[in-house]
Parts: structure tokens; sequence; C-alpha cells
């Protein structure tokens, strides 16, 4: 099992619904956010070209966060989700020093938290809330070890990119272009 | 001078408010726990449909297990949403734990001659009001009286400004928003757009968005349907001067120049008719008035198109060949907040005639034929008939006004050269008037002559300030409302009941118009101990019940006729001709042009840029600018400048400018720069709804810069009254303006 | 015109708009790390090397600062640890591959064996020091007694430090700055030459310290040596790299770096020590000094400077 996201920048409208319902699904306080909204713009008027993009953690393959956490508290669960422990997690902050994406936050209250693909939700058979509310339906979660998943689908059939590919951390949140 | 009514920032207010504070936001936020496996699994789920906008989506109000809303998401079987809210729906809760929220009734006092508001029990605010509407009915008649509404609310109020005797009644969604495209499509297909537009996106091949911006625009069914329209490979075509997100998604982008696109139409109508581009069954067995539509774009060619709108003759011609090929699943937008220049209902004749030549209009990936559930009304007496009602203010113009001019009311509620005024006292319920109307200067002016003002409201915008007695409603989280019975494919009720109790003193509308009608006598037109009565009395009548309806939140209904027209089906528009009115009898009958013509708009003299404004995707209006998990996305409005502007006047991103208009009115607070490339060099652009100037606002006040304030000149529509409100120039002020001393 | 912006608000406290999670105590507790490694390291080397006698300073006296220098080191850290009462969780595991935690450890047997080592010279340093507690005196006699073990496994624990404090940074091949292969002996380096700075300043032996000073020249040249081909490494390097140079070689760190950090920490005191071999009189604590405050900036520096670089996407 590998647990992946692909998002469709094609679809993405940039509204940010995706990161208002995780707010509110996980609880994340006022003033921080698991997931986040680019827009990009290249040209110049009116040769304009446009992408927007829901970023979150990329649940790397080669996580460079787990690797580094001294005390076990940043892992991989099912699915090569990488999580945190809360209560395992000394805030020493080098997970967050080491994630190209900057993915991590420290919590107010002292652990380090991220997005966790909606674990909860997942187990349960759900999808992660900000796919769940995504308006445009621009989000596909699941599992790429199964080809029939939707996300292998339109993984197989369009074409994407990842972000920040030479980090080599091997991210699993695929931009469809 | 002290004016009598003074607008109220800070006051006494606070007390309520701040008895409540932070509390709500921090229990959010507290019960954050280590485990990254959400603690809440015990979750009940009562149905609502969203106030945040006017699309309506039905959804779910979750409770956990101490009965705290935690949070609300959309209902599967409701075709606005499909399951799924916009991100202002997502975020709606936040309406409801806001803890700047009115949450007793307010009285305004005078203390050592400052005016403030004190709070007030309910019994002694509505007699108040029950004591000034008695006043104002004894001395100048009943029909003194308007009811500016917007939102649920209104339905309540309506009910009881009628039963008082009052006609004149508006709301901003007709003079500020999609009247003229209702007149338009009223004149050419016999029957108006509505809500939510029928448009098939859907299925279509073709979607043309003149100024639409959907997916900024956040109206829900619509931006999915626009998103599955672009999985299946739909052309999408769009005009906007400005970069919009729906251009970064369409095939065609056409830049225009602002204020151009009736010459962009016509040519569009000349190539579709030189090229026989058009639906040439449809338009014989359906449409009047061919040959003189023809005759009259003849020499409107896309050259012609070319030297006004900046569009590429090529890009014209191809444009519209793309609309040919793929009609009659094509849909040329009719747009929805559409006062823009003055000239709007022309604009909107020709984007219906667009759509009559090619055949879109009840036809599949076009426009499909809406219903909705006809619900029998609740049993009330009849209404008086008013003296005078809203079409006496219009004073003679705008004769094909469907319903009251919100600018014509204010107007009439100022006094005229020894003439008193008409109005003399203001209900106000569910729209922010200062924010939303244009020119503030005759809407203060107005307001200072008022007898008597009274605002019902959930939070103290802007609007409240004004009032002599401010009433708190409940959010859309805690009360029943009406039943929703807007159109779609299929009919379909939806029901919005409470997921808690109203916090503080704050109450339903239906409740509070009901109070002031047995305090004015008028019981009889509320013969209900609770709302909830009347939905279940009205389920019943179409074989429901309100108990059916609290378990499944929506219900869907039979069609009773086809969803779109059949081949040479023979069918009767309601016009007066019977057809698609290309040439418009109505309009020549009331001396209007009966087929559309461009004409020039004033441009932006030296230095000035053309006002530009919409939407924000996880906004809405001024009402979300405080809303906490909005305001998280976005709490302030920015002001996008072309990189050469920019050049030319210094400024850096993120530089705060103030901003000057044609007639010299300043913004009360600066604005963060943008520079963007997504902007012309002629215009800027802001997001509609900032600038709060009230401190009770506590996330919104002086965040970001108010458009509306700056719209001091809006241009009347001829024919039925709208505000063009796009003819608003402005130049920067780097400094802090000095700015006189309040008084 | 490019653009890149968040449009859904973000702002989040120590991240947006960069980095900034670790403040000043982090290059605090890197220098006091550094420091007492080469401290360390120094002594039990030359006591490995047998020359306690002509090293006095080097092998006993200097090594008292070591335990107070490690102690403020991990007050420092603690201080900057978000959530500082899970703190014991370091020691519930062994990750072999965050550097954090082998620091940790090497911290948890390297501290107590500073203040063993140093505490067995206070008999030297204190005539008629007794340490009353039957206990502590046979404590004392194995010290001594196992001197030379001791030392090796001080030298080799404290040179695990000196690495540790060094790769540290460079571990994160996220911030494009610390992503290289050089700055982990840089680091080290660094300490080695802060330790041997404070030897030469507490040498009260004009001989002890005329070898610490011709050491530290050879670790001042190793370094100047090592920036240069950290800076050529990184203009060859990706654009995110020839930013991070940006930084130091045309931006808000050019003056702090090149004037402070190597004019003032390294060329400097190295100019002043060269005199002083040959025999100017020098007052042994300025290099000292100039060497220690030069160490300090340059962690601080490279810390905040680390945290602004970033990949593009
Ligand atoms: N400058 C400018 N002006 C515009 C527009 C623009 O784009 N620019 N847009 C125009 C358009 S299209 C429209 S439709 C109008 C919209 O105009 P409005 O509907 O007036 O817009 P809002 O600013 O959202 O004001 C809504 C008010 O209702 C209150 N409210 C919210 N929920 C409730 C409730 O449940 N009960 C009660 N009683 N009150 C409630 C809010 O607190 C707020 O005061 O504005 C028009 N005016
Ligand atoms: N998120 C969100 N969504 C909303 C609302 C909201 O408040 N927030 N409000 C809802 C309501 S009530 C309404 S009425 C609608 C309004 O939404 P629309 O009907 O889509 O709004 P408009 O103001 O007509 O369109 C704004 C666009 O027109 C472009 N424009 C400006 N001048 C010109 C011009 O001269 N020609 C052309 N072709 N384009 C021009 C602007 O650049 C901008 O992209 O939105 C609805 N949806
Ligand atoms: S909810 Fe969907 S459309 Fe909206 S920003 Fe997120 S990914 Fe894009
Ligand atoms: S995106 Fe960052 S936090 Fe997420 S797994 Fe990759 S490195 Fe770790
Ligand atoms: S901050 Fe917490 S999760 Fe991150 S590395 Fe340190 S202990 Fe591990
Ligand atoms: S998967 Fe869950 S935690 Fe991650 S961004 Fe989406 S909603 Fe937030
Ligand atoms: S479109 Fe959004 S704000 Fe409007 S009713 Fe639907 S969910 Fe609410
Ligand atoms: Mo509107």
């Amino acid at each position: 099992m590998r647990y992946a996201m692909a998002i469709d920048t094609k679809k993405c409208v940039g509204c940010s619904d995706c990161v208002v319902a995780c707010q509110i699904e996980n609880n994340v306080p006022v003033g921080y956010c698991r997931d986040w909204v680019t827009e990009t713009v290249h040209g110049s008027y009116p040769n304009l070209e446009l992408e927007l993009r829901s970023e979150r953690c990329n649940h790397c393959d080669n996580a460079p966060c787990v690797r580094c956490c001294p005390t076990g508290a940043s892992y991989i669960a099912e699915g090569g989700i990488v999580l945190v422990e809360g209560d395992k997690c000394i805030g020493c902050g080098a997970c967050i020093e080491s994630c190209p994406y900057d993915a991590r936050f420290s919590h107010p209250e002292g652990y380090v938290d991220k997005c966790t693909f909606c674990i909860h939700r997942v187990r349960k058979g759900q999808e992660p809330a900000c796919v769940s509310a995504c308006p445009t339906h621009c989000m596909y979660f699941g599992d790429l070890d199964d080809p029939a998943s939707d996300i292998s689908r339109v993984l197989k059939n369009r074409k994407y990119k990842v972000l920040a590919p030479e980090a080599g951390t091997k991210p699993q949140v695929y931009y469809l272009v | 001078m002290a004016s009598r009514r003074d607008f109220i920032k800070i006051s006494a207010l606070g007390i309520g408010g701040m008895a409540l504070g932070a509390g709500a936001l921090k229990l959010l936020a507290e019960d954050s726990t280590f485990d990254p496996f959400s603690p809440i699994t015990q979750f009940s789920r009562i149905p609502t449909y969203c106030e945040v906008c006017f699309w309506k989506c039905a959804g779910w109000t979750y409770t956990d297990d101490k009965g705290k809303i935690v949070k609300v998401i959309g209902n599967d079987e409701d075709p606005h949403c499909n399951g799924r809210l916009c991100p202002r729906g997502t975020g709606g809760i936040g309406m409801y734990y806001d803890e700047d929220r009115l949450l007793t009734p307010l009285v305004r006092v005078s203390e050592n001659g400052k005016q403030t508001f004190r709070q007030a029990s309910w019994e002694e605010a509505l007699g108040i009001v029950a004591e000034n509407l008695k006043k104002i009915a004894d001395k100048y008649g009943p029909e003194s009286l308007a009811l500016f509404k917007h939102g649920s609310s209104g339905h309540y109020f309506e009910q009881l400004v009628k039963a008082y005797g009052s006609g004149n009644i508006v709301s901003p969604s007709y003079a500020q928003c999609r009247g003229p495209r209702e007149v338009g499509w009223k004149a050419t297909f016999g029957t108006t757009v509505g809500s939510p537009e029928p448009t098939d996106i859907r299925d279509t091949r073709c979607l043309v968005l003149i100024g639409s911006h959907i997916g900024e625009n956040m109206h829900n069914g619509q931006v999915q349907e626009m998103s599955e329209a672009i999985d299946r490979g739909a052309d999408i075509i769009t005009v906007d001067p400005r970069y919009s997100t729906a251009a970064s998604k369409s095939r065609h982008w056409l830049p225009i120049k602002p204020a151009t696109d009736l010459a962009l139409l016509l040519a569009w109508i000349h190539v579709i008719i030189n090229e026989e581009l058009y639906d040439k069954g449809y338009v014989e067995q359906y449409t009047f008035g061919f040959d003189r539509l023809k005759q009259h774009v003849r020499r409107m060619t896309p050259e012609w198109a070319y030297g006004i709108t900046g569009i590429q003759p090529k890009a014209i011609r191809e444009t519209a060949r793309l609309m040919g090929s793929a009609a009659p699943s094509v849909i040329v937008h009719p747009g929805r907040h559409v006062t823009w220049y003055g000239d709007d209902t022309q604009r909107s004749r020709a984007i219906a005639i667009l759509n009559a030549l090619l055949g879109s209009w009840g036809r599949r990936g076009g426009f499909y034929f809406d219903e909705s559930v006809r619900l029998p009304e609740f049993p009330i007496p009849e209404f008086p008939e008013p003296k005078w009602d809203w079409r006496a203010t219009l004073d003679g113009r705008f004769p094909l006004a469907a319903t009251g001019i919100s600018n014509a009311m204010i107007e009439a509620s100022i006094p005229k050269e020894g003439k008193d005024s008409r109005i003399k006292g203001w209900f106000v319920s569910g729209t922010n008037l200062p924010l939303t109307i244009p020119n503030r200067p005759q809407l203060e002016e107005a307001i200072q002559a008022l007898d008597f003002m009274v605002v019902v409201d959930t939070m103290p915008m802007e609007v409240t300030g004004y009032a002599d007695v401010v009433l708190p409603e409940c959010t859309y989280f805690e009360r029943y409302d009406e039943l929703r019975t807007s159109p779609h494919r299929e009919p379909y009720l939806a029901l919005r009941m409470p997921a808690a109790a109203p916090k503080g003193d704050s109450k339903p509308a239906w409740w509070i118009a009901k109070q002031i009608a047995e305090k004015l006598g008028l019981g009889s037109y509320f013969p209900y101990e609770d709302f909830k009565e009347v939905l279940d009395w009205q389920l019943k009548q179409v074989g429901s019940s309100l108990e059916e309806m609290q378990k499944a939140g929506v219900k869907q209904f039979e069609r009773r006729s086809p969803l779109y027209l059949k081949e040479n089906e023979p069918f009767t528009f309601r016009t007066s001709t019977g057809k698609i009115e290309l040439y418009s009898k109505e309009f020549e009958q009331y001396g209007f042009a009966p087929l559309p013509n461009y004409t020039p708009h004033p441009e932006p003299p030296d230095n000035y840029y053309r006002l530009n404004y919409g939407r924000a995707p996880m906004h809405t209006f001024s009402r979300t600018s405080n809303n906490p998990n909005l305001t998280d996305l976005m709490d302030e409005n920015d002001l996008w400048v072309n990189p050469k502007v920019a050049r030319i006047w210094g400024m850096k991103n993120g530089q705060e400018v103030w901003l000057r208009n044609q007639d010299g009115v300043i913004s009360s607070f600066p604005i963060k720069v943008r520079i963007t490339e997504r902007i012309r060099w002629d215009s800027v652009y802001m997001v509609h709804g900032f600038g709060h100037n009230n401190k009770k606002l506590s996330r919104a006040f002086g965040k970001g810069a108010s458009d509306s304030e700056l719209i001091t000149n809006p241009v009347p529509d001829p024919i039925m009254g709208g505000t063009g409100m796009r003819g608003t120039f402005v130049t920067f002020l780097l400094e802090e303006p000095i700015k006189a001393v309040e008084s | 015109m490019n653009e890149e912006i968040i449009i859904s608000g973000r702002n989040i406290p120590m991240v947006d708009p960069h980095l900034n999670i670790w403040h000043w105590p982090i290059s605090v507790y890197l220098f006091l790390g550094g420091l007492a490694a080469g401290i360390l390291f120094f002594a039990g080397l030359y006591t490995i090397l047998g020359r306690d006698k002509n090293l006095p300073t080097a092998v006993k006296w200097s090594t008292f600062v070591a335990p107070f220098a490690l102690v403020l080191g991990l007050i420092a850290l603690f201080v900057d640890l978000k959530h500082q009462w899970y703190f014991w969780r370091l020691y519930t595991t062994i990750r072999i591959e965050s550097p954090m935690s082998w620091g940790a450890w090497v911290l948890l047997f390297i501290t107590p064996l500073s203040f063993v080592w140093s505490a067995s010279y206070l008999g030297e340093l204190i005539p008629g020091w007794d340490w009353k507690l039957g206990i502590l005196k046979r404590f004392d006699r194995w010290v001594q007694a196992n001197r030379l073990p001791l030392a090796w496994i001080m030298a080799i624990l404290s040179l695990i430090l000196g690495i540790y404090t060094g790769i540290l940074l460079s571990a994160f091949n996220a911030r494009p700055l610390w992503n290289t292969a050089l700055l982990g002996p840089l680091f080290l380096t660094s300490g080695l030459s802060t330790g041997a700075a404070a030897i030469m300043w507490m040498s009260g032996k004009k001989d002890e310290r005329q070898f610490f000073t011709r050491i530290d020249l050879i670790l001042i040249a190793i370094e100047l040596f090592f920036i240069i081909h950290l800076f050529m490494g990184f203009l060859a390097g990706p654009e995110v790299q020839l930013e991070a140079a940006e930084l130091f070689l045309n931006g808000p760190f050019t003056l702090p770096f090149w004037g402070l950090v190597v004019g003032l920490g390294l060329i400097l005191p190295a100019i002043l020590e060269m005199l002083e071999l040959r025999g100017w009189k020098i007052p042994a604590a300025l290099p000292a000094l100039l060497i220690l405050i030069g160490g300090l900036l340059f962690r601080i520096i490279i810390v905040e400077a680390g945290e602004i670089t970033r990949y593009l996407y």
C-alpha cells in the first residue's frame, strides 16, 4: 500500500476550501495551517500563464524529517503516511529544518504538526477532509499500489510533476499539469 | 456640529460582546491533543442550508457529543452543492463563533452630547420600534416606511412591512446586481434568468464568460460544473480585461478593453450571422426580428470591434466559429453582477441574442428549463393595498424596473427644494448598505434625514452604526427558516434547522418580525407560535413533513415538464410576439433601442486608473471579512497594479497607498499594492467587501480598502435603474493624506 | 514578470515568511559544544601522547571550562526546545540516522566525563583539597589510575561531539546553504580553533602558548581554505545555492560575514598570532577573544542565513 495524492492544476481555482476544511477537521489553531495554496504567474500581459497549487506535506518516500528526528516522534505509518507523535516530540525543530517544503510547523502547544493525510478518516474508508471538500473535484487520493484506484488511473493518463524533485525526497503529492 | 445620527463606531456596545469574548475561538483550538487521529468520534448531523451567499447550498451541521458545532459539510443529495460546500460555506461556522457578534438589542442614546448605544431588553427595543413605526404611519402614512433587505430574513420583514401597509421594498440584488440581466433576458426570452442560473455547464461544449469570473465568483454548482466541463474538454472563452482565474483555464482569453463588451458582442453576432453559424431551424422557428438584426449588425465587423475593444479580428472570428461549431451546446453566460456601465440591460440583451442565435436556450449543454417545487403559502390575511409604492420613488424613470431601486429609495428619503421626502423610516435587514450601495454621500444624507431607522443584523456591521435600534439576529446555525425552493434541473426542497440554541440574546428573524407585528396589532399576519408550524404545514401540502425533512435535509420532487426543448417542438415564449425577440418590441414601445448598440464610455483621465473590483473565492462581500476562519485565509484586500504603472509611480510590492477618486473622495484606509501582470495598465483591481470602518469588527476594522466608498458616481441604467459601478477612476496617494479632524 | 505567492493567507509563526525555528541559543549551543569538544580533544590527545607535563593548561586547567560550556550549551539547547518537558524522550531511543540523537547520547556521556576529568585535577589546582567523602576519594583514586583509557574515551567522544556540531547543519539538505559536505569539517575545525584559543588564553607558560598559537594558525588556515571552497562550491552549484551564496556575496550577510567573521574573527587574530610568534608583545587575550567571538558569530550567521535559503518550486 502506498497512499498518495494527485492535484489537478488545470481544475484548481485556488479557492482554499482545502485549507479551511483541513483547519476545521483537524482542529488546526487559527493562524496555522497544514495545507496552503500557491499562485504562480508567468509572462507579461496579455501573454500569461497561471498555476494554482494546493500544497501540503508530500509524505515523502525518502523523508528527511523522519530520518533526522532524534526521538522517533516522526515516523512512517501504514501506506507511507508520515506522522508525528506529539508526546514523543521534544520540539527540537530538526524535522522542520529538514523539510524542503516547509510543510511542518511548531504547534502552539510545542509539538510539531503537519498534514496527516487525514489518516483518521482514511482508516475509516473516508477521503481526507481537503479532498472531500474541494468543490472542483481536482484532488485525488488513494493507493498507488492498487492499479484500479482513481489516483493510479489519473497518474497513468495524465502528465504530472512533483515539487522540488532535486531535493531527493521522493514526494508523493503529484501535480497534474 | 454633531449630526443627529452619528455613525457610532465605538460604543457601549462593547460590554455584551466583550463578556462572551474570545472564548469561542479558543475553544476551537483548545481541543487539540497529541492524537493526530482526531478526537471527536460521536457526531450528530443537523440539516441546514448555507447563508454565506445566495446559492443556498444544503448541508449538514455536525455537532459533537457535547452538542458543540464542529463543522458543516455539503449534503450529497443536493444539486446546488453535490456534497461539497465552497470555502465560505465550510468556513461558515466562523459566523456562529465570531466573538464580535451582536448578542443583545441596542438602542441609541445621547450621553453628554455624545451618541452611543445602550444594551436593551427585547421588550424595550421592540417597544421603541413599534412606537416609531406607529408614529410614521400616523404622521405620513405607512407607505413612508422602506424595507431594505437581503437574504433569508427578508421574507419575514417583507411580510411585516406589507402587513403594515408599505410596498417600498428593495434588495441590493436588483439594482446593484442582476437586475439588468433579468430585464434583458425577459425582453428577449420572456423569462428571467433567475438563481441559480439554469446554465447546463456540466454538458456544454463551449462556455463563454463575459466578465463572469467563475472560480473567484464561487457560486458553487457553477464552479463544480465548470470543473467538470474542463475535464470533458469543453472550450472556455473568457472575456475579461483582467487575467481572471477563469481566464487562466480558458482556451481563449480575450483581454478586452474595459467597457467595450457590447462592441465585441455585436461583432460576434455579425460573424455568426454572416458566416451562417447560427442555428437556422431554431432561429426560424422561435425568433422574431432576425432580418432587422442582420441589417443592424451589417457594419459591425470584427475589424470595427478591434478598434474599440483591442481584440484581434482573427480572435473574434475564431471564437465565434468555436461557438458556432459547439451550438446549441454552448453557453454565453448571462453573468450575475452585471451593473457595470449603465448600458447593462443592452449588453445583457446582446448576450441573450447571441444565445438565441446559437439556439442554446432550452438545449442540452446550453440552458435547461429549471423547475422548482410549488409550495403553497401559509394562509394569512390579505395585505392592505398601499396608496403608493416603490414605483412612485422612480419619478417616471426606469420604466422596466421590476422591483424597487435602492438608490431611488434612498433619493426619496432626502428632502428636496422645500419638498419633504416621501420616505421617513427605514427597516434594514441583512444588507450592509454603506459597503453595498454606491454613492455613500447620498446614503448618509438620506439616513440623516430619517425619522427612524432599525437594523436587524448578526454582526456590528457599518449599517448598524447608523441605526436608532439594532436587533440581533441569530445565525443560520441557530434557527429555522423558510424552505429553500430555488429551481434546478429537478425541483428540490431543502430545510434549515437550528443546530444550537441562539447565542446570547439573539433571535431568529421570524420571531422578531412576529413580535413587532403583535405590538402593531398585526399579529394575525403571523398566526403561529413557532415557525416550525409553517414548515410542517407547507411540507404536508406537498406530501412530506417536517419530520421527514429533519432526517433528509433535502428532498427531490418530480419534474412536471421536460428539461429541454424537443426537436421542433412548438413553444410559445412569454413575449408580446410569443417568440424570442431578437428585436425587442417592448424596448421599442418604451423608446429604448430595440436592438443593442455600442456606445463609448468615459475613460480615465491622465494619472487615473479604472477601479475594477470583483470577488475573492474565500469571501462574500463585506459579510465574511470578520469571520475568524475566513480571515485566516485572507484578512485584507490588496490593490492589483500592473508593473508598468508601479514603475511609473515607483511603487513596491506590499507598499500601502491611499486612493482618491475622480470626485476627490479618498479611501479611509490604505491598501497594499500587489504588483502583478494580471491587471491591465489602465486599471487597478481590488476585491470588494473590505475597508470596514466599524471598530467593533475586531478583525476587519481598517483592513484593506473599500471599493464601495470610492464609487460615488453610479451611472443609472435608463431602462431599469441599475447602478453602473465600473466607471470609477482612481489615482494613488503614496503618503497618508491629511484628513479633516472628526467632529 | 514572474510572481510566486501564497494566496491562502498562510503566515505561520516561525515558518513564514521564512523559517525562523532555530534562534541564537542553537548557535550558542553549537559554539559551546565546539569549544568544549576542542578543549577536551586536546586534553585527551596530549594525555595519550604523555605531554601533560609541558602542556598543563591543555591537559588540566582548560578542561575546567568544558563542563561549564557543556552545561550552558545544554541549557541553551533546552531553551530553544518547543516541547521542553518531553526532553527525556531523547533517551528512550537511539536513532542512528539522526545527528541530533547522536549528539544527545554523546553529551550524555561526555558531560559527566568532563566533570570527572577536571575534578580529578582539583587536588593539583587547590593544594590541600580534600574530597571528604570516602566514596569520592576512592573514585578520584580510580580516575587517576585509569587516566589513559579515560583520555582515549574522551578524545574519541570529543571528536564525535566536534563532528556532530559540524554536521548537524549540513545534514539538512533542505537548506541549500547548509547542504554542503564542507560545512561539517569547517565547523569541526572552527571548534578546535576556539578550543586552542581558549588554551592559548589560559596558558601561563610561554612555550605552551606558542605551541597552541601554531596549532591555531594551522587551524585558521584550514578554515579559510574551507570557506573559499565552500563559496566556490556554491557558485558552481544549482540556483538555490547561488541564491544562498548571494546572501554572503551581495546581501544582508556580506558585511557581518566577511567583516566580522573572516576579517576580525580569523584574519586579524591570525596576523596577531604570527606577530606574537615573531616576538611581538601581544596580549594573549586579544587573538583568543577575537577567535572566540568570531566562532560564535560564525555560527549565528550560518544558522540564520541557512534558514532563509530554501528550495524553489
Ligand atoms: N462596490 C460594490 N458594491 C456591491 C458589489 C460589488 O461587487 N462592489 N456587489 C453587489 C452585489 S452583486 C450584491 S448581491 C450586493 C450584496 O449586498 P449585501 O447583501 O448587502 O452584502 P453584504 O456586505 O454581505 O451584507 C450582508 C449583511 O447581512 C448581514 N447578515 C449576514 N447574515 C445574516 C443573517 O442571517 N441575518 C441578518 N439579519 N443579517 C445577516 C451581514 O452581517 C451584513 O451586514 O452588493 C452589491 N454591491
Ligand atoms: N466568492 C464569492 N463568490 C460570489 C460572491 C461573493 O461575494 N463571493 N457573490 C455572488 C454574487 S451575489 C454575484 S452577483 C456574483 C458576481 O460574480 P460575477 O457575475 O462573476 O461578477 P462580475 O462583477 O460581473 O465580474 C467580475 C469580473 O468582471 C471583470 N470585468 C471588469 N470590468 C469588465 C469589463 O468591462 N468587461 C468585462 N468583460 N469584464 C470586466 C473583472 O475583471 C472581474 O474578473 O458572484 C457571486 N459569487
Ligand atoms: S479546494 Fe480544490 S480548487 Fe480549491 S484551492 Fe483547494 S485544491 Fe484548489
Ligand atoms: S514533505 Fe516535508 S514533512 Fe512531509 S514527508 Fe516530506 S520532508 Fe517530511
Ligand atoms: S521537533 Fe519533534 S518530530 Fe521534529 S525532529 Fe524534533 S522531536 Fe522529532
Ligand atoms: S490530508 Fe487532511 S491533514 Fe492533510 S491537508 Fe488534507 S485535510 Fe489537512
Ligand atoms: S456557494 Fe458557498 S457560500 Fe454560497 S451557499 Fe454554497 S457553500 Fe454557501
Ligand atoms: Mo449579487
